[in-house]
């Protein structure tokens, strides 16, 4: 939408303080760079600061010090309504509105940007198409869908709009096992094809090697490193290291399977 | 001369307090909407608001009604008319489970939901009027529908100053210790209550989501 931003890194977190209201510190000083078209996987156990990271980009959260830029601007002096409208967001059980239909979830943000119906009801068949649903499902409640499909809709309800950046909260974690292989595997031929900034929260280490171009990897609030899948892989960082070792053996064949 | 004669031979008097009770019970559940919901919404976005607000409307509720009318009659313009007295005394009732309701019912809205859809880009008021609002309807609602068979039974009070309605009867009935005018009363006030919640106990499963 915004193709008018210079060279750079599209999201960058610079010297990133936050802290509860209660004094207690989620994040000391981070630094971190997404550049445009990869996906950057945060990586972490709970507590480690990776959804905190997330949401200080769209700023439902903002820093207690230092700075977010999105697009090389401070996020907290841009407006945040056209700063949420310009970022795709993807949560975990989808979030979707229980009392819309399909159609009317994906159409949200166009419908709330003020788009005409022809055009929000042709995006809404577009959409529906990509994420691999048929078009009979528009007229659905969320109740009526799998969690699978659940998970589709709310992959089309971010696409919506057609931002340039995308987070997702771990989107596939509440999923069974061959589902969310199968919505990993979609995912990466549609990131092939839309080639959007993606920020893509995991405590998932197979999720990240397949799906990630970078792997940031976060503990107690501190970035620990940011490795390509192959080099975390190989890394000697103990804490990386550990998670490979807990993800066990075999794993190098799934690395990076993604990234070409 | 059994109950049922007596309402059939006085039908028009039964109809006019009737409609009376309707009035006063009508246009108290209007005023306590209008004021409670938007109070319940103060108290479920504001956590400052709402031990004020449901505390204030919990005491209201404790005072007995005949005190409560008596404590507003000297209220200068609203003292002046029955009418008026009852209808601010009923309103002032009926604030309580619209209030609470309201609160519980947007409280109760998915977290999840509500910050998909500020992560999303969508403005407080659209929250409110597109999420909040439609997802706690019918919690909403059956705040309202406690409100009115309430109000119903309360409104046969407001003849005790003057205001009308089925009550009449029931004071006349006690006055001259008949029992069929105390049933002549009692019985369309209970009818009107149960007509009511079921007319919107109905409606509250409709707007029930999923």
């Amino acid at each position: 939408m915004e193709p008018d931003f210079p060279n750079g890194p599209v999201i960058q977190f610079r010297d990133v303080v936050y802290t509860l209201p209660n004094g207690q510190p989620l994040l000391h000083g981070l630094n971190l760079k997404v550049e445009r078209g990869e996906t950057l996987i945060l990586l972490g156990r709970s507590g480690s600061g990776k959804t905190t990271t997330l949401k200080l980009i769209n700023r439902l959260l903002t820093p207690s010090a230092g700075e977010v830029r999105v697009k090389g601007a401070n996020t907290q002096a841009s407006d945040v309504i056209r700063l949420r409208r310009s970022i795709g967001y993807v949560i975990q059980d989808a979030g979707l509105f229980p009392h819309f239909t399909v159609e009317r979830n994906i159409g949200l943000v166009p419908r709330i940007e003020g788009w005409q119906e022809e055009r929000i009801h042709a995006r809404v068949e577009e959409l529906l198409q990509m994420v691999g649903l048929d078009s009979q499902m528009a007229s659905r409640y969320p109740h009526q869908l799998s969690g699978g499909q659940r998970q589709r809709v709310g992959v089309a309800r971010a696409l919506a709009a057609d931002p340039a950046i995308l987070l997702m909260d771990e989107p596939f974690g509440a999923l069974d096992a061959i589902t969310r292989d199968q919505l990993q595997r979609e995912f990466l031929l549609l990131q092939r094809r839309l080639n959007k900034t993606v920020v893509f929260v995991t405590h998932d280490l197979h999720e990240a090697l397949l799906l990630g171009s970078r792997i940031a990897l976060m503990e107690a609030g501190r970035l620990v490193t940011v490795l390509s899948p192959q080099d975390f892989l190989r890394s000697s960082d103990p804490i990386a290291a550990a998670y490979v070792r807990a993800f066990g053996e075999g794993l190098g064949s799934v690395a990076n399977r993604g990234t070409s | 001369m059994n109950v049922f004669h007596f309402l059939l031979q006085n039908h028009e008097e039964v109809l006019e307090l009737t409609l009376e009770h309707l009035w006063l019970v009508g246009v108290s559940t209007l005023f306590a909407v209008v004021i409670g919901i938007p109070l319940g919404i103060l108290s479920a976005h504001w956590p400052v608001w709402n031990k004020p607000v449901l505390g204030t409307a919990n005491i209201i509720q404790t005072i007995p009604s005949l005190a409560l009318f008596g404590f507003l009659l000297p209220v200068p313009w609203i003292g002046a008319r029955a009418d008026r007295l009852a209808i601010l005394a009923l309103t002032l009732y009926a604030l309580l489970p619209v209030i609470r309701n309201t609160y519980t019912g947007i409280r109760e809205v998915d977290p999840s939901v509500m910050e998909a859809g500020r992560g999303m880009g969508m403005t407080g008021w659209q929250l409110l009027l597109q999420v909040e609002l439609p997802l706690a309807s019918s919690v909403i609602l059956s705040g309202v529908r406690v409100a009115v068979v309430v109000s119903v039974g309360l409104a046969t009070i407001a003849a005790a100053i003057g205001a009308g309605g089925l009550g009449e009867f029931i004071f006349r009935g006690l006055a001259m210790v008949n029992n069929q005018l105390i049933f002549a009363g009692a019985i369309p006030a209970a009818a009107l209550a149960l007509t009511a919640d079921f007319g919107l106990g109905w409606l509250e499963r409709r707007l029930q989501p999923r």
